[in-house]
């Protein structure tokens, strides 16, 4: 896994310093993480580096990452994805977004249809539906995340934590600046209602489309999948048993296969 | 010293088991424990005893403004300010404040500021804070991140529609008015302005840029403030401005009786109701991510989104509330010893006396003003000799003479 820092100077007096995470060799594939951004020593990252040469970049608010005043609505977030996969000079990149990447990601593919073949969404935000309302990520206590986001808290809860515990003041306040830092650039696509009209976009996607969801994701239902397929031109819906929101890291293999059987 | 009356209006009929059955009084709780019927009766009672706090000599008479809160029942303060500013003539009309972010477009809250200061002959003060995370993102919906930038803009706004006596095109990125007009124009020009705050650095240096007055509006009293009001005077401090007391305000919750133990018999269950019940705010609610900046974070190292941080407040005794000075209480000796330790330990020439305190019935309520006004207020009115005569903080009302030289449509 390299680290690199990118420079990306936009309009007049808007500049990002972005970091960016890549590893392994193969066909390109740029991985957008979710409201929680990347986990140390990221699994799911380090599973997909034995198929493809992974670039995850960090949004600003996440890692090292800056500029994050720069953003405020989809475009922005959008139109800086695109700036980055330029600036790494990716080759027809397999499109992956989790969670809020998910949401990015598919934007992406209606804003400029023609940049992407192969696109998967893995329990994707950015619709909403009045009768199966996603949970508020933002009035969530740490101590609740595991069991709002996980299938198995009791397995996989370090995970989201590092192996540090919610009932320790001190470890408690580094996860609050933090977690603030990250959400406050999620809240820009996410609060208080997690739709900026993609729904009215979707159609204009070209790319064959895998939309993959955790049968136990607690965070934004997985009836979504059945939204997202109906929306898209192009797209197949994958279940996944033992899964909440962090399929990629609680079905890591599983998800892999799936987006090599996509990419091929 | 300035006192001003503040009444926060709360529902007074939250059933006893309330904090079991329901996780916060403020966002999420249901309507059904509202009662319009009863609601009748309580919005008069409380314009009642605001206006009689004029009669008894405060200098303001406040409201703020709340939603979805069962301990703050005005959405909207200024329909009570202009209930109020008809019903009396003397003391400053002290609305704590418009969250200006929250008004679409903000002009709003130039013009119906200008019209109470109009209505009233010049006795607003203007409170423009940025709001509550529960008020400003969580019941209306601002995106935390977003807050302050629209907030910023909102009051270049404002200040820009009160002081242009022309049209002008204002191109923000929240709002865009080709025509930014403000009819009416208020009396002065511009009101004075406090600022709520609740420890940022950013408001502290606001504040100090723009001479505003800061408020620091807690109920947990003046021993826990000292920090946060030390932060600020240094602040002040370092950026060269003079140390006018008249610059901070400071809510305090008081009752006063004839003596400490009949202030504990008639007010305990009342304090009791307010800091044991109304206070029961669900912590997911309280700090929005991103509605606070880093920097801020970072100072403020206590954590809120610990269970034990709200839990302290939601158990506490009349002793614990007393002693740590969460409340001052007792006989007017009492209570003026108390307040000269406040006045002089946070430097504050602005004093919020939160009288009505919970579900306080009228008769008590008044009695505890009466009190405090009649008995307390005199031998604290001259806390600040060497400022005596800076009045660059509080209201200017038109004068007679001025308002006997206009030009009357009323006939001879």
């Amino acid at each position: 896994m390299t680290v690199q820092m990118l420079k990306l100077n936009a309009a007049p007096g808007i500049e990002y310093d972005i970091q960016v995470q890549q590893a392994g060799s193969g066909p390109d594939l740029l991985y957008l993480h979710g409201a929680g951004g990347l986990l140390k020593d990221d699994p799911f990252l380090a599973a997909l580096s034995r198929h493809f040469r992974v670039s995850a970049p960090l949004l600003p608010g996440y890692g090292t990452s800056s500029g994050d005043t720069h953003l405020r609505d989809m475009l922005d977030f959008t139109l800086l994805a695109y700036d980055i996969w330029d600036a790494l000079k990716l080759h027809r990149p397999l499109v992956v977004g989790h969670s809020m990447g998910g949401m990015i990601a598919a934007e992406m593919a209606a804003i400029a249809p023609d940049r992407i073949d192969r696109l998967a969404l893995l329990c994707p935000a950015g619709l909403w539906l009045d009768d199966h309302p996603v949970t508020d990520l933002f009035t969530a206590m740490p101590y609740e995340l595991p069991a709002l986001l996980l299938h198995d808290p009791q397995r996989h809860g370090a995970l989201l934590s590092a192996g540090g515990d919610f009932d320790d003041p001190e470890y408690l306040t580094g996860f609050m600046v933090e977690n603030s830092r990250r959400l406050t650039t999620a809240g820009k696509l996410l609060f208080p209602v997690p739709d900026r009209g993609l729904a009215n976009r979707l159609y204009r996607v070209k790319a064959r489309t895998e939309v993959l969801w955790g049968n136990s994701d607690r965070l934004i239902p997985p009836i979504y999948a059945n939204e997202f397929t109906r929306l898209l031109p192009n797209a197949t819906a994958r279940m996944f048993d033992a899964a909440g929101h962090m399929l990629p890291y609680e079905q890591t293999d599983a998800v892999v296969a799936a987006l090599l059987n996509l990419h091929n | 010293m300035k006192f001003t009356w503040f009444n926060l209006m709360p529902w007074p009929h939250l059933p006893d088991n309330f904090r079991e059955e329901h996780r916060s009084v403020w966002v999420d709780i249901p309507t059904s424990l509202y009662d319009p019927v009863r609601g009748h009766e309580l919005y008069n009672v409380y314009l009642d005893e605001l206006e009689y706090a004029e009669s008894l000599g405060y200098d303001g008479i406040g409201v703020n403004e709340h939603h979805a809160n069962a301990y703050g029942l005005m959405p909207s303060p200024n329909i009570m300010a202009a209930a109020l500013a008809r019903r009396t003539s003397q003391s400053a009309l002290v609305v704590l404040g418009n969250s200006i972010a929250l008004y679409n477009p903000p002009i709003r809250v130039a013009e119906e500021f200008a019209m109470l200061d109009v209505i009233s002959g010049g006795r607003l003060v203007a409170g423009f804070p940025v709001g509550t995370s529960m008020d400003t993102n969580f019941c209306y919906g601002q995106i935390p991140g977003l807050t302050r930038e629209k907030y910023a803009e909102a009051h270049e706004l404002i200040r820009r529609a009160w002081k242009e006596d022309k049209p002008f095109a204002f191109n923000g990125r929240y709002t865009k008015l080709r025509y930014a007009n403000c009819w009416p124009k208020p009396i002065q020009n511009p009101p004075p302005i406090f600022i709520p705050g609740g420890g940022s650095l950013e408001t502290y240096d606001f504040c100090i840029e723009n001479d505003y007055v800061y408020c620091y509006l807690s109920y947990s009293g003046y021993k826990r403030a000292k920090q946060l009001m030390d932060g600020y005077w240094q602040r002040v401090q370092d950026a060269g401005k003079d140390m006018s007391p008249y610059r901070a305000g400071f809510a305090q919750t008081i009752v006063v009786a004839e003596s400490d133990a009949e202030a504990e018999r008639d007010y305990r269950q009342h304090i009791d109701y307010f800091y044991n019940r109304c206070l029961h705010v669900y912590p997911g609610f309280a700090d929005a991510p991103g509605y606070r900046t880093i920097k801020t974070l970072k100072a403020n190292v206590t954590s809120q989104m610990t269970r034990a941080a709200v839990g302290d407040v939601s158990s506490m005794s009349w002793d614990q509330l007393v002693n740590q000075g969460y409340v001052i209480a007792g006989s007017p000796d009492t209570v003026v010893e108390k307040m000269k330790e406040m006045i002089t330990g946070l430097r504050v020439g602005n004093i919020f006396c939160l009288i009505h305190v919970g579900d306080m019935p009228k008769d008590k309520c008044m009695r505890s003003t009466k009190l405090f006004a009649e008995e307390v207020m005199p031998r604290l009115r001259n806390m600040w000799p060497e400022h005596a005569t800076d009045d660059r903080f509080w209201i200017h009302p038109v004068t007679h003479a001025a308002r006997d030289a206009a030009p009357s449509i009323a006939g001879a």
